[in-house]
């Protein structure tokens, strides 16, 4: 079967082609285009050259990240600088080059490490042809029935120490997640107010760790602390099995990582 | 359905091809203007051996869509060698860089692609650019030696 191409010049009209339901959308191409060499081939493939969705630029205290910037633009925004050590971690050179922010949200398992740095900053998407943003977290719930992503709005962190990143792979430099971890824990008074901890490889798309969040809430970022966040990171959690990893193995060290994350945060 | 023409230059050249719907690149660069040099490996992103310069950026040619190269300039390991062989490929062979060959064409392009940005890279900037590349002969070692003497001036030594 061939599909057919439909390129549209606004991101409102390819929006209007999607909402027929049966048109697959095309932005970097490393996951549409895999799935088109495996023959699963979509009836309909729509993208647009809309250069709107290659934009960066600030929205108060967030940033607003058009959907088609690629990892290479978001590594060469200065104003993007505390995402870059997520955005670094994501495929190789040439990914890079072409997979977008937008893509990343719908990356399968065991991918999307952005997404995860993103969910933990609490990004909202703003979605083509709505007034507004969601909560990232929604749309990564229930990624298989949304509309088209217009960009995402990512609150800046106001003290770049209060959020890490970590991706945990069996192959260097460039290799899938066994886990990928974003803390946010932005501190007042010496106390974590509003702690956000998501995981990535730890279920189907990107999930907070509320148990781990529960634990840090109100407290100061101090051993003690640190330790009962490991102890329960994997609370209520079921992660996958799959070539990298077991569910179990997964459960298993998703707090160790967490701890020497927090560690390393905790150092400065 | 209908084939789609597409213009682009490669290595230079202006080149017409028509795209058929949904054809990747690597396909399109093969099978429509006949240059063999990138290589179809896994189709799914994860081995590097079509890697292909779109715009001087490292791409996976068997991720692009063949139709979106209009008007853009691709570069593959055709293009290299002149009267004389690219310093890369000088390099590969002194240092034995390429067993099987499979690899090659996308490790000179990913290759290329960092030397054109940042002419002296560090061991490990070297390392990062040939991560999308796989190697099964060689282990990466004479690769990386190879990219290094390129950069220090030193292929014959």
């Amino acid at each position: 079967m061939t599909p057919a191409v439909e390129t549209y010049a606004t991101l409102a009209e390819a929006a209007r082609a999607m909402a027929s339901g049966d048109g697959v959308y095309l932005a970097g191409g490393t996951l549409l285009m895999r799935a088109v060499n495996a023959g699963e081939v979509p009836r309909r493939i729509i993208r647009t050259t809309d250069r709107t969705l290659r934009e960066i630029a600030p929205v108060g205290d967030a940033v607003r990240i058009g959907a088609g910037v690629t990892m290479v633009e978001l590594l060469q925004n200065r104003e993007l600088a505390f995402l870059h050590a997520a955005a670094r971690q994501v495929g190789g050179p040439q990914i890079r080059a072409m997979g977008t922010v937008g893509g990343n949200l719908f990356a399968p398992h065991p991918y999307g490490d952005l997404a995860v740095a993103l969910l933990a900053l609490g990004a909202r998407v703003v979605m083509a042809g709505q007034a507004g943003a969601r909560p990232l977290a929604d749309l990564l719930r229930d990624r298989a029935r949304t509309g088209l992503v217009a960009a995402i709005e990512c609150p800046r962190p106001r003290d770049a120490r209060s959020f890490g990143f970590l991706k945990v792979s069996r192959v260097h430099p460039r290799g899938a997640s066994v886990v990928s971890i974003g803390a946010h824990l932005p501190r007042e008074g010496g106390r974590i107010r509003g702690a956000r901890i998501a995981f990535g490889a730890m279920g189907a798309a990107p999930l907070q760790a509320s148990a781990a969040e529960r634990a840090l809430e109100g407290q100061a970022l101090d051993a003690a602390a640190i330790a009962r966040a490991g102890a329960v990171a994997a609370q209520g959690i079921d992660p996958p099995s799959d070539s990298l990893a077991s569910s179990w193995y997964r459960r298993e060290v998703s707090g160790v990582h967490l701890r020497r994350l927090l560690e390393s945060m905790e150092r400065g | 359905m209908a084939k789609k023409p597409v213009t682009f230059t490669l290595n230079g050249t202006e080149r017409a091809a028509f795209a058929d719907p949904g054809q990747n690149l690597l396909d399109l660069l093969r099978r429509g203007v006949g240059d063999l040099t990138p290589k179809y490996g896994c189709a799914q992103g994860g081995c590097g051996a079509c890697t292909v310069l779109i715009d001087g950026a490292p791409h996976l040619s068997c991720l692009v869509l063949g139709e979106t190269v209009e008007g853009r300039a691709v570069e593959t390991a055709a293009g290299l060698s002149g009267a004389a062989l690219h310093p890369l490929q000088e390099a590969f062979m002194v240092h034995f860089a390429a067993q099987c060959g499979y690899c090659t064409p996308g490790m000179l392009m990913a290759a290329k692609a960092l030397l054109d940005q940042t002419p002296k890279p560090t061991r490990e900037e070297v390392e990062e650019a040939i991560s999308g590349n796989l190697c099964r002969c060689t282990g990466y070692e004479p690769i990386i030696a190879a990219i290094l003497s390129v950069a220090n001036g030193s292929v014959r030594a």
